[in-house]
């Protein structure tokens, strides 16, 4: 009799794959082979506790960046003031900045979703926190008197200057046209140097908050906190989502979604996080719906791994 | 929280990292991925212990 | 009872009362899902093979990774920052979930080369992908709520590739409070859900048999040629 070759098709049809099985058994006992596996993942689980532990570095908090790196923190506080920071700039869903969006031809989920978490970033990263103290700052009203122009072209200037100064020492800035930037700044930082700074900005006027948007965006926008991540090899450009600190394994299951950011068409677009995702999406649809696809589902067939999986029952045919 | 963490020089332990060209791989994440490939092929070759086998 | 046609499926014979919505889910269940089936103490000649334990060792790592979460969520998020054993509850926790991933991914491989969607078991294929999209999101909302450097870093550099497509703002990365639900209640429950959807439709359908199985083999003679009535063999 000629071998009908058994069909790849997920369908319930006239096969030994869709009826019950009646031919010969083995004992089996479904309880018991759950119990050793418990018993043998639990025992593998205690010993790699034991001997890798895991790791958990300390957060940086707005306080440790003002220590360790004061002048990015006053350059980062001063493109906050004038827009030119990376969230200033970021559109939906902090705000609304024209082109800054990521989209798939015209398909624009991100303008589309709106700006849902508004950020100011010259008000609520800086003026607002600098007005909860308890002096208030003739700055601060200098600023909020200036049209939107004059602040623009003060923080600009500021900016310039703290880029040219050596070591970006805002104590080494040559005189210039900064208007009452220096001063908000250089308060800013002692807000964040006190530790007050990580306080206001992370309750936002609330007793109880749980929102830390304000302070990680406002960390990113700097070159400490990023530069911390880089040194950990945490970075997109360093395949940073599947990577943990230290040596502990990380999320390696992401090792294709992390891949697409090191290779070409992905790497230099502009678009490069919406292609990816929805390349992963797509990627992901596609295994879901493999018994439905032709050809891959006949993989299986082509490169027989299953007479290693069965070679028992086929050694007994 | 921020009490806890505000003190101390950030000690950020980077890991050891294989690279090859663009290609880099965190050591835990590398025996990840062997010990799984080794999984996979331990499975298909070692015999299985047989239980009784019965009609 | 006995004297009544064998089989019918007449229920006002059988005596079975499936006129109501509950008697009739009760048939369907029973039906589809017979104890005997859903707590078998046999399996086809076939199942041997080390291929078949690492469903089994998905199952006993999401046992210890709910174990070391529930302690995990007794204490509080900054637990296991100050104290030893909330530590090394937290390493249980992180080493469970490289073991369930490894032992699930490696479940993929194999049921994807034992081609194990044959024979109506579509449903087990699928709800098996599921089971792996839901649990990489359940993990990577874990990383988030670390409450260290690397959930800082995680969430800054996550929150691109999700306002990119749009639900940054619903599901935010830099809000501990959502992600903590997320991630202790929300998703825990998906994936619990979709893996008992999956082991149950695996029971219900029975182990695929190999791909070459074909009824002329010695495995299946055996049983079939003598027995006329193969509903005859017990299970
Ligand atoms: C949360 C993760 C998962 C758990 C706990 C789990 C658990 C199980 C268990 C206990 C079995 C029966 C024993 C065995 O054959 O290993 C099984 C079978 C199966 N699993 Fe999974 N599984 C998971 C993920 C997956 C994934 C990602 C896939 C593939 C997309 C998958 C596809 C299947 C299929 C098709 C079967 C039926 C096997 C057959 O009839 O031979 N499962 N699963």
């Amino acid at each position: 009799m000629t071998k009908v070759p058994s069909t790849m098709s997920w369908r319930t049809g006239d096969n030994i794959a869709s009826r019950p099985w009646r031919g010969r058994v083995r004992d089996y006992d479904l309880f018991k082979e759950l119990t050793i596996g418990v018993v043998v993942v639990g025992l593998l689980v205690l010993g790699l506790s034991a001997i890798f532990s895991s790791p958990d570095d300390p957060g940086v908090t707005l306080k440790s960046w003002a220590a360790a790196a004061p002048a990015d923190f006053v350059a980062t506080a001063t493109a906050e003031l004038g827009g030119s920071s990376g969230t200033a700039g970021y559109g939906p869903p902090y705000n609304s900045t024209p082109d800054a969006s990521q989209h798939l031809g015209f398909f624009n989920p991100q303008e589309l979703s709106g700006v849902r978490l508004a950020i100011d970033t010259a008000n609520d990263f800086v003026i607002n926190p600098l007005k909860t103290q308890s002096t208030q700052l003739p700055a601060v009203a200098v600023w909020t008197a200036a049209t939107a122009d004059q602040q623009a072209k003060w923080a600009a200037n500021y900016s310039a200057a703290l880029a040219a100064a050596p070591d970006g020492d805002p104590a080494q800035v040559a005189k210039g046209s900064y208007g009452p930037v220096p001063e908000l700044a250089g308060a800013l930082l002692g807000m964040a140097r006190s530790g007050n700074l990580d306080g206001v900005l992370q309750n936002s006027g609330q007793p109880y908050n749980l929102n830390y948007t304000p302070t990680i965006l406002f960390l990113g926008d700097g070159s400490y906190f990023p530069s911390l991540a880089a040194a950990a090899h945490l970075t997109g450009d360093q395949w940073g989502v599947m990577n943990e600190t230290g040596n502990t394994p990380g999320q390696s299951w992401l090792w294709l979604f992390s891949l697409f950011y090191q290779i070409e068409p992905f790497k230099s677009s502009p678009n490069a996080d919406i292609l990816v995702v929805s390349t992963m999406l797509v990627l992901s649809l596609l295994l879901t719906l493999l018994p439905f696809i032709p050809g891959l589902r006949s993989l299986p067939r082509k490169i027989p791994i299953h007479r290693l999986i069965w070679k028992d029952y086929y050694g007994q045919r | 929280m921020h009490e806890l963490l505000a003190q101390a020089p950030l000690p950020v332990t980077p890991g050891t990292y294989f690279g090859w060209g663009p290609v880099m791989i965190q050591s835990g994440n590398l025996v990840v991925i062997l010990t799984m490939l080794a999984l996979f092929i331990l499975a298909l070759i070692l015999p299985f212990p047989g239980g009784r086998s019965r009609k | 009872m006995s004297t009544v046609k064998e089989s019918s499926p007449d229920p006002e014979l059988a005596g079975t009362g499936a006129y109501t919505w509950t008697g009739k889910s009760r048939q369907w269940f029973l039906r589809h899902l017979p104890p005997e089936k859903l707590l078998p103490e046999d399996q086809p000649s076939y199942v041997a093979s080390w291929a078949y334990v690492f469903g089994m060792g998905a199952v006993a790592g999401l046992i210890f990774i709910i174990g070391s979460g529930v302690v995990l969520s007794l204490n509080g998020p900054q637990w296991y920052h100050v104290s030893s054993l909330g530590h090394f509850t937290n390493s249980v926790h992180l080493w469970s979930v490289e073991l369930f991933f490894m032992f699930m991914v490696v479940h993929l491989w194999i049921k994807f080369w034992m081609a194990a969607w044959r024979g109506g078991r579509l449903l087990t294929w699928i709800t098996g992908m599921l089971a792996f999209l839901v649990s990489i999101v359940t993990a990577f909302t874990g990383y988030l709520l670390q409450t260290n450097f690397d959930s800082q870093w995680i969430a800054f550099e996550a929150k691109d590739a999700l306002n990119a497509v749009g639900i940054g703002a619903w599901f935010n990365v830099a809000n501990l409070g959502q992600i903590f639900m997320w991630h202790i209640m929300l998703l825990p429950l998906a994936v619990g859900a979709v893996v008992a959807l999956h082991v149950v439709l695996v029971r219900a359908h029975g182990v695929v048999p190999p791909l070459d199985a074909a009824a002329t083999d010695a495995q299946l003679r055996d049983s079939t040629a003598g027995a006329q009535d193969p509903e005859a063999k017990p299970s």
